[in-house]
């Protein structure tokens, strides 16, 4: 990478020039941003550099790009906007990239620091704003003090658990000559992140692996951003012990693996739920037992001993609690815990695994009934997996598809599943699935969205036909809001109120889709959905967007309703899984 | 069982630290009973010092942990009653008046209150102690009529010789004299 700013030896220069050199030395490719009034000064250098910069149609669609770009290359994304409203639109990304742990840095312009605290024109306190969703920020009006927040902020996201971190810059100190010095250096006294899990713990691990009859391994987005999936792999080879992959780890771990069985939670398979009702020992890697995945907390895993490892110490203890906790990298934690497992000798496991490979065959997650007269939404997004190659990568948005598509994509590589989880930030996909595309141009990028969540952000489909980014989107088109439908159905009578919205009819997505230089399909019936699919696989010069019309009345099952057991866990209406018939 | 607890926060000397502190405690919904913030012998850092009231042993762990995530958070501490003074200030406006002025001004000395301003129906007493001792004060002041009341958070420093910055970076113990 050339610099053309940055130079050997210590330089006066501009903050904005000092700005740029800063991000050029830390290893920043591209940056997704829209200029403005404060941040103007950074965009003209940034005009000269190497850094790719990619222009935006709207700032939540720069950080959602970040996001994508950083969960599909495993580097820090950047995204920039200018004071006031420019950067009052990241939050949403900025609290999707907390919640779910993404790192990716994000630049604003701020209002001279004489004019700080007066309501000047665009003036909003996004350090203020920002302090619950970052895991760190800056205010800086010193040009000084660029190049050390800037090397902060990339060492604060990308170390640790990862996430959001925001450096907020005063045009005037954008502005003003400074020294630039770059030494990369980071000095926080208050920061030190505990990576390495300490040995007894691990040992103490060991040993109740051993003595377990029961035990699975509970996978989250923690063994992702550690990029643990060669240890988690030898890990099962080695103990046979079944796992189970939550919402942000799928692919962690292949579908395909026998003892894969599959997601927990709210809509997880009757065979993760009933492991982790039925298990003894519980073993957390990189989980935080979120409310969608444990249900009612005082009926989850009631028969489980706990090992938590996690490499924020906060997770462990703050939901359940846990009698083993290790704190650390998943991937460090389970290369050490193959070697204690030398020591040890494992019960016999096949009872157990026979109980849970039963639920697994007679609970098959639901797919729908087919008919020749509509479109299942199940179906659709299995024939996309099918039908895409292995490397491909899948985006989704939040809701009905998003479940369908946990459960029916292929899920067999790591780093190739781009969701909003903890947030369930509607919007996400297509931003997400532009940002994944730039870090991984040679990758096949689908997004499958829901034709609520499409109508938010799509407008950076504008931004992908004119950067030269082919995504492919699939809208899984119920006209509704239909996992709020759902919930209406089930839970509010079937009075389904403001859930409708029209969208076979206003607005027409091929007509957008074209409008926005994409190329516009649609599907019908079932006898369409491999043809489109096909022949969105073969253009690669454009970003295509396929309107699947789909039956809206399909629902996602299976469902724990909110607040209950995980015990009372529903494969269809009215229809439990019969678990006491099962002897373990 | 509720039970309150002082928690000694030694942090980077900031703009935004406060605020990022007292902002974690209202958004996790943790209750601060008392905080007091103020310089420290090294002008980099500040020292927090919050006394919190929490239901049980998890709830303290978990506002430490959720506290030792704030990047600019070096070091906390949890005082032990015994292992730790404790002091709060109040200044407590009373009303008294030549009938009785003396006996409002007998019973600060008691309490070893000073008087820092005299009216002609009313006087200020300036008192520290720790929380029982200023609660008693108060309750014996009550009954003369109290005008105003202003009191300092509670400040805490551990007995002994050891130091909340003790093999930090911040230690100025020469390497050789450390425990």
């Amino acid at each position: 990478m050339t610099n053309t700013v940055l130079s050997d030896s210590t330089q006066i220069m501009t903050g904005a020039q000092s700005l740029v050199a800063s991000l050029e030395a830390v290893g920043v490719e591209v940056i997704f941003g829209i200029p403005g009034g404060a941040i103007l000064p950074a965009y003209d250098p940034l005009f000269d550099s190497a850094v790719r910069h990619i222009l935006v149609r709207h700032e939540q669609g720069a950080a959602h790009a970040a996001e994508g770009y950083a969960v599909a290359t495993g580097k820090v994304g950047v995204c920039m906007a200018t004071s006031g409203p420019g950067a009052t639109n990241l939050v949403t990304g900025l609290a999707d990239a907390y919640m779910d742990s993404v790192p990716i840095v994000a630049i604003t312009g701020q209002v001279n620091s004489a004019s700080i605290g007066t309501d000047a024109f665009q003036e909003a306190d996004i350090r203020g704003i920002t302090f619950p969703i970052t895991k760190h920020n800056f205010l800086i009006t010193d040009p000084a003090g660029i190049p050390a927040a800037i090397a902060a902020a990339f060492e604060i996201a990308s170390t640790g658990r990862p996430g959001p971190v925001l450096v907020d810059i005063s045009k005037d100190a954008l502005s003003a000559k400074t020294t630039f010095q770059w030494t990369g250096e980071v000095d926080l006294p208050g920061y030190r992140p505990t990576i390495r899990p300490h040995t007894r713990q691990v040992q103490q691990a060991a040993k109740m692996i051993g003595e377990a009859s029961r035990p699975v391994l509970v996978i989250g987005g923690g063994v992702s951003k550690a990029d643990g999936g060669a240890e988690l792999a030898e890990l099962v080879a080695k103990t046979g012990i079944p796992v189970v992959t939550t919402l942000m780890a799928r692919g962690m771990f292949p579908d395909s693996h026998p003892l894969n069985m599959g997601m927990p939670g709210m809509h997880g398979t009757v065979a993760a739920v009933g492991a982790l009702q039925r298990c003894d020992l519980f073993i957390a890697l990189g989980m935080r037992f979120d409310d969608r995945v444990t249900g009612q907390l005082s009926t989850f895993a009631p028969d489980a001993k706990v090992i938590h490892c996690d490499i924020d110490p906060a997770e462990i203890g703050k939901n359940r609690e846990a009698d083993l906790p290790i704190v650390g990298d998943a991937k460090l934690m389970m290369a050490q815990l193959i070697q204690e497992l030398e020591h040890e000798t494992l019960q016999d496991l096949q009872p157990w695994v026979t109980f849970l490979t039963s639920l697994k065959e007679r609970y098959p997650t639901d797919a729908g009934d087919p008919s020749d007269d509509y479109l299942l939404p199940q179906e659709v997004i299995k024939r996309i997996g099918e039908l895409s190659g292995p490397d491909t990568i899948f985006a989704t948005g939040v809701g009905q598809h998003q479940m369908w598509a946990a459960h029916f994509l292929p899920h067999q590589l790591p780093h190739k599943w781009l969701t909003s989880g903890g947030a369930g930030t509607m919007g996400y996909c297509v931003p997400a699935a532009m940002g994944a595309k730039v870090g991984k141009p040679d990758s096949v990028v689908w997004g499958i969205d829901g034709d609520g969540c499409f109508q938010m952000t799509n407008q950076e489909l504008v931004t992908c036909a004119l950067n030269d980014i082919p995504i492919k989107i699939a809208i899984i088109n119920n006209e509704s809001l239909g996992m709020v439908r759902q919930w209406q159905t089930l839970f509010y009578n079937g009075r389904h109120s403001n859930t409708d919205l029209h969208s076979w009819r206003i607005p027409d997505f091929v007509k957008l889709a074209e409008a926005m230089g994409c190329v516009g399909l649609r599907a019908e019936t079932p006898a369409e959905v491999d043809m489109v699919i096909k022949q969105a696989l073969e253009i690669n010069d454009k970003p295509v967007v396929i309107d699947f019309l789909v039956h809206k009345d399909a629902m996602v099952w299976p469902m724990v309703a909110a607040g209950t057991s995980n015990s009372d866990i529903k494969v269809a209406k009215d229809l439990a899984p019969a678990w006491d018939e099962e002897e373990l | 069982m509720s039970a309150f607890h002082t928690l000694s926060v030694l942090v980077q000397n900031q703009p935004g630290v406060l605020a990022r502190i007292s902002g974690l405690f209202a958004r996790r919904g943790f209750n601060i009973e008392s905080l007091a913030v103020g310089p420290t012998e090294n002008h980099e850092l500040s020292r927090v010092t919050l006394v919190i009231e929490v239901e049980s042993d998890a709830v303290l762990e978990q506002i430490t942990k959720q506290l030792n995530k704030l990047v600019e958070v070096i070091r906390i501490l949890e005082f032990d009653p015994g292992e730790a003074v404790r002091r709060e200030l109040i200044l407590v406006k009373v009303r008294a008046d030549g009938r009785n002025r003396s006996q409002v001004l007998e019973i600060a000395e008691m309490f070893r209150g000073r008087v820092v301003d005299v009216a002609p129906d009313s006087v200020v007493v300036e008192a520290t102690g720790g929380y029982g001792k200023i609660q008693a004060l108060l309750m014996l002041l009550e009954p003369y009529g109290i005008r105003e009341l202003v009191q300092s958070g509670s400040v805490a420093l551990g007995r002994g010789t050891r130091a909340i910055t003790d093999r930090s970076r911040y230690d100025k113990t020469p390497k050789s004299e450390r425990a």
